[in-house]
């Protein structure tokens, strides 16, 4: 259902992403993990096109987006489309603080999916519910906690309808016992069968929830597999010497 | 021991109240087109196009590096001789305050952008939206609350502004001021007046800068 061919970046002289080959099935749950530096972060935005690829190819359901000579005919209305099948919800949330809770998540149906306002409030409170979130629909962000601003943005990615969520280390600001409740609305969306590639140094979250976990390092997919197999008994050098100091800094 | 006097002002009530609506319709006109142009090369200068940020630079560098009465005068007097086209006082004056005014907005307005987060840009992005919607519907909101204060500020200063035009003879309030001192021999009096006048406008505005900038230290 997704898949990233050949995927090239750099930032100056800085290689950030060499050369990324994914497949992705619908429904699968991918833990992203690496040092950081590897390029995670940048990987996700290329999929949502955030940071357009130097190189390389992107293909999300039906979708298709080709980078390097035809990158100068990217336009941006064909980018803000593309990114309306990819749901992104970032480390430090980016709810919008002028807005309420429901004024977030009816923003992108709104405004770029041009839905009316009746049909829009009515998906918005249906995703409100879903992350427990609903009785909060009118107050503003600044108001709440870390963790259900957390839920919120996850509420706002998935009112756009998208084909996957991208989740860029979406407990990492979280107070420790924030995190459960963001991690237990993820594993909800697992469970219902969202696609899902989460960047995460919750190894016991990767571990129990993700189907497959994919090691990355210096900008190449070092050691992709399944979930438990790869945490428990990676093949790779790399990724078995990031495993180990992972488990020392845990203890 | 000086006698104030001031009988003179029933009978130039009239003239004088003319002459502070000249300054207050001014005003009013080079604050309202400040910030049109304004915006339009805040939004320049940081445009992705070159092009466009050579021009407002280049026009916001020009406006305030010139004193407005010089900039006044040149324009009046100088100007017409360039272009060959008579230039009213009127006109020359809306001009010269307005492009001043606009370069001081336009770098309030573009460090209000600027100071939004940049995430509140990606987030936007990542729902979809296209710039121009992310702009009106989520930066400019946020950034236009930050600024408010300093472009209440700004606007201050281009009202006092306006009683720099009496030289080229436009019936403003500074203008009429000294036509009646003239004629009634009593510039303490009228002067005066003419101050209080300016402080009776300025005054409510400079207060609601300080209730703008309380505002924004709760909320933040
Ligand atoms: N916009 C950018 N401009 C320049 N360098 C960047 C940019 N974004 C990321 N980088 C660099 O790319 C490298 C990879 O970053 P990132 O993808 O954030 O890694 P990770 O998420 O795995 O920690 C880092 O060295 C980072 O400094
Ligand atoms: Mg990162």
């Amino acid at each position: 259902m997704i898949r990233i061919d050949a995927i090239q970046k750099q930032f100056g002289d800085l290689v950030v992403l060499r050369d990324v080959n994914l497949k992705i099935e619908k429904g699968e749950v991918v833990a992203l993990i690496g040092p950081s530096g590897s390029g995670k972060s940048t990987l996700l935005r290329c999929l949502n096109v955030l940071v357009p690829p130097d190189a390389g190819r992107i293909e999300i359901g039906n979708t298709r987006m080709v980078f390097g000579e035809s990158r100068l005919q990217l336009k941006p209305k064909e980018l803000a489309e593309f990114r309306r099948h990819t749901g992104m919800v970032f480390q430090h949330f980016n709810l919008f603080p002028h807005m309420t809770v429901l004024q977030n998540v009816m923003e992108g149906p709104v405004t770029a999916k041009k839905m009316n306002k009746q049909e829009a409030q009515e998906l918005a409170m249906a995703q409100l519910e879903k992350v427990g979130m609903s009785i909060k629909a009118n107050d503003y962000p600044s108001s709440l906690s870390g963790g259900q601003k957390q839920r919120i943005a996850i509420a706002r990615a998935l009112a756009m309808e998208p084909q996957v969520i991208l989740f860029d280390e979406a407990t990492s600001a979280l107070d420790p016992e924030l995190v459960g409740e963001v991690l237990s609305v993820m594993k909800e969306l697992a469970a219902e069968g969202m696609t899902m590639i989460v960047v995460t140094h919750e190894m016991s979250f990767a571990r129990e929830v993700a189907n497959r976990v994919v090691f990355m390092r210096d900008g190449v997919v070092v050691e992709d597999g399944p979930a438990k197999q790869v945490i428990d008994h990676p093949k790779d050098e790399r990724t078995k010497a990031f495993l180990s100091h992972f488990h020392a800094n845990e203890h | 021991m000086y006698q104030w006097n001031f009988s003179w002002l029933w009978d130039n009530y009239d003239f004088l109240f003319s002459g502070l609506m000249v300054t207050i319709l001014l005003s009013a006109a080079v604050v309202v087109a400040g910030l049109i142009l304004g915006t339009v090369n805040a939004l320049g200068t940081i445009s992705r196009h070159k092009f466009f940020r050579i021009i407002s630079i280049s026009m916001i560098e020009v406006s305030r590096c010139t004193p407005v009465l010089v900039a006044l005068i040149w324009i009046y007097y100088a100007l017409p001789i360039l272009i060959g086209v008579e230039i009213s006082a009127l006109t020359a004056s809306f001009i010269a305050l307005t492009l001043y005014g606009a370069s001081f907005y336009a770098e309030i307005i573009r460090g209000g952008i600027q100071g939004v987060d940049p995430g509140q840009y990606e987030a936007g992005e990542a729902i979809g939206l296209m710039h121009g919607d992310i702009l009106r519907r989520i930066i400019l909101p946020q950034a236009i609350r930050k600024m408010l204060p300093s472009l209440v500020n700004q606007s201050v200063i281009n009202l006092k502004n306006t009683s720099l035009v009496s030289v080229l003879a436009i019936p403003d309030l500074l203008y009429q001021g000294k036509l009646i001192a003239l004629e009634t021999f009593r510039p303490l009096e009228v002067y005066t007046v003419v101050a209080l006048f300016y402080f009776a406008l300025l005054f409510p505005l400079t207060m609601l800068v300080r209730h703008l900038e309380s505002r924004n230290s709760v909320k933040h």
